[in-house]
């Protein structure tokens, strides 16, 4: 008699709760952000932290405008992009073609992986003295370093792709009358999309960081000069501005690519498709 | 049995097929006249869907004659249907022609899916999937449908439910089949004639005389039963 008493008021700010809590919740997340900006800009104002060190953020933001007006911001970002972008392609298409032979063929695999594997232990960013010799210091070196960084996330995780299809699925397309080429386009390719893409998302943030190390040797453009010559003159407003811009271009390549992802692959969340 | 252009659609001799040092099919010989359903009996491990698989062409290891004619659909225990096609895609998946799409909702029609073309497998129950699989394999119009356990993972009330399907597509298009399952009372209702392979062997070949549709409370039907359970090595007082 008490149970059914209490039960309805018991239950319905249960319900009703979920409904507000993620609003609320996002402004509670964004609280410490904020805090922290705030607690920068006013403690390099007020001079506890040294202007040299770190200047307040609204210097920073001053510099990057400075730099995007005149147009030296462009130019240098669209030498890093370009390299970024040489670099990916080389280095997924690589990829891809190694990654399928050895995916796809039991002889590819018997000769192609070893040597992946083995290459995998080096970490590619020690190769940089290496590379210095072999390709000089110029813009192959940077490209180099960006393909060899895209390369291994983007090779495992297509191999991997291709190995973990459900064989089940291909005897069912084998009896359906499906050739080898046929099960590849239908069942193997569709059905390592998914690696494919947390490969390219991989990639991408290895290329970032190639770039960020490929650029801070003997360079005459990009955002790691840029952030190497304000080094030298001591202005760390633009050190801070390259840091963000290289930030900002994870940020945005990730959310572009998993934009794609999401319409590519609807079937995963077919539930909520229709 | 002589092979007629009508005859048989499988014919089978001395199939073998082993594993390492353990002998799964000692020798099988199998008829599978046209438009007859066979149930292929056997504990697990017997050798059942081994069968199946050899005459599948799903398994290239296995030695002996055998030659199946005409078309060929298979129907596996789980649906197996690639979840990034909609329904439709899988069904009309390798079916050539220039009318697929007309078959295909024909097909789903008949198994009461129709209108759920573009579904994604995802959105389906279990007992609605394999409702599309047997679309997948009705679609390519079979003279021989091999079916491994096609209800095996369904519950109770939805394998009676395919059982029936099964039954009204058959007297429908009169293709024959090999049946694998270990549930008797489904072999009863679904067969021409019932096969218990053990020990490698085919050990009892038994016609299934009763009239469509049966029930198991069938005369008949009981004895039936208990001939194939002792065969499958189940006391008789069960």
């Amino acid at each position: 008699m008490t149970e059914l008493a209490t039960r309805p008021p018991d239950t319905v700010p249960k319900t009703a709760r979920p409904a507000a809590r993620p609003h609320r919740r996002r402004w509670r997340r964004l609280t410490t952000p904020v805090v922290l900006v705030v607690l920068w800009e006013t403690s390099s104002r007020v001079g506890v932290l040294p202007e040299e060190k770190l200047p307040p953020i609204s210097e920073v933001v001053r510099a990057g405008w400075q730099l995007a007006e005149d147009g030296t911001l462009a130019t240098h970002l669209l030498d890093s992009l370009t390299r970024a972008g040489a670099g990916l392609a080389i280095g997924v298409g690589l990829a891809l073609v190694l990654g399928s032979i050895a995916g796809l063929l039991r002889l590819g695999d018997d000769l192609v992986d070893p040597p992946v594997q083995m290459a995998r232990m080096l970490p590619h960013l020690a190769l940089v003295p290496l590379l210095i010799i072999w390709v000089g210091i110029g813009e192959s070196l940077k490209v180099t370093l960006v393909a060899l960084g895209v390369f291994y996330p983007m090779y495992f995780n297509l191999y991997a792709g291709i190995r973990d299809i459900d064989e089940r699925l291909v005897e069912a397309a084998r009896t359906c009358g499906l050739g080898a080429v046929a099960r590849i386009r239908h069942v193997v390719l569709p059905g390592t999309l998914p690696s494919l893409f947390l490969g390219l998302r991989l990639a991408t943030g290895a290329a970032w960081l190639s770039l960020v190390v490929g650029e801070t040797v003997a360079t005459q453009s990009g955002i790691g000069f840029l952030m190497m010559e304000a080094r030298e003159f001591s202005q760390t407003n633009v050190v801070l501005v390259g840091l963000f811009i290289y930030a900002l271009l994870g940020l945005l390549s990730d959310l572009i690519l998993r934009a794609v992802e999401r319409r590519t692959l609807t079937w995963r969340r077919g539930l909520q498709a229709t | 049995m002589a092979t007629r252009p009508t005859g048989d659609v499988v014919t089978a001799t001395g199939v073998r097929r082993v594993f390492g040092d353990t002998v799964v099919l000692d020798g099988i010989d199998l008829t599978i006249g046209s438009g007859e359903v066979v149930a292929l009996l056997g504990g697990s491990g017997s050798g059942k869907t081994t069968l199946l698989r050899i005459l599948a062409g799903l398994d290239q290891h296995a030695t002996g004659d055998w030659q199946v004619r005409g078309n060929l659909a298979v129907v596996f225990q789980e649906h197996r249907l690639l979840p990034w096609k909609r329904v439709a895609d899988n069904v009309a998946l390798g079916v050539p022609g220039p009318d697929v799409q007309r078959r295909t909702a024909a097909a789903l029609t008949e198994v009461g899916l129709a209108g759920r073309e573009r579904a994604w497998p995802a959105e389906l129950s279990g007992g609605q999937s394999q409702r599309v699989a047997v679309a997948r394999a009705l679609v390519r119009e079979p003279d021989l449908l091999l079916l491994d356990e096609p209800f095996g993972a369904l519950d109770a009330l939805t394998r009676l439910r395919m059982q029936a399907l099964f039954g009204r597509l058959r007297a429908e298009h009169g293709f024959a089949a090999l049946l694998v399952t270990h549930d008797v009372e489904e072999a009863l209702l679904l067969a021409d004639r019932t096969l218990v392979l053990a020990g490698g062997r085919v050990v009892d070949d038994t016609p299934v005389p009763l009239t469509h549709p049966r029930a198991p409370d069938d005369p008949g039907f009981g004895t039936l039963r208990r001939h194939l359970l002792d065969r499958l090595g189940v006391p008789a007082a069960a």
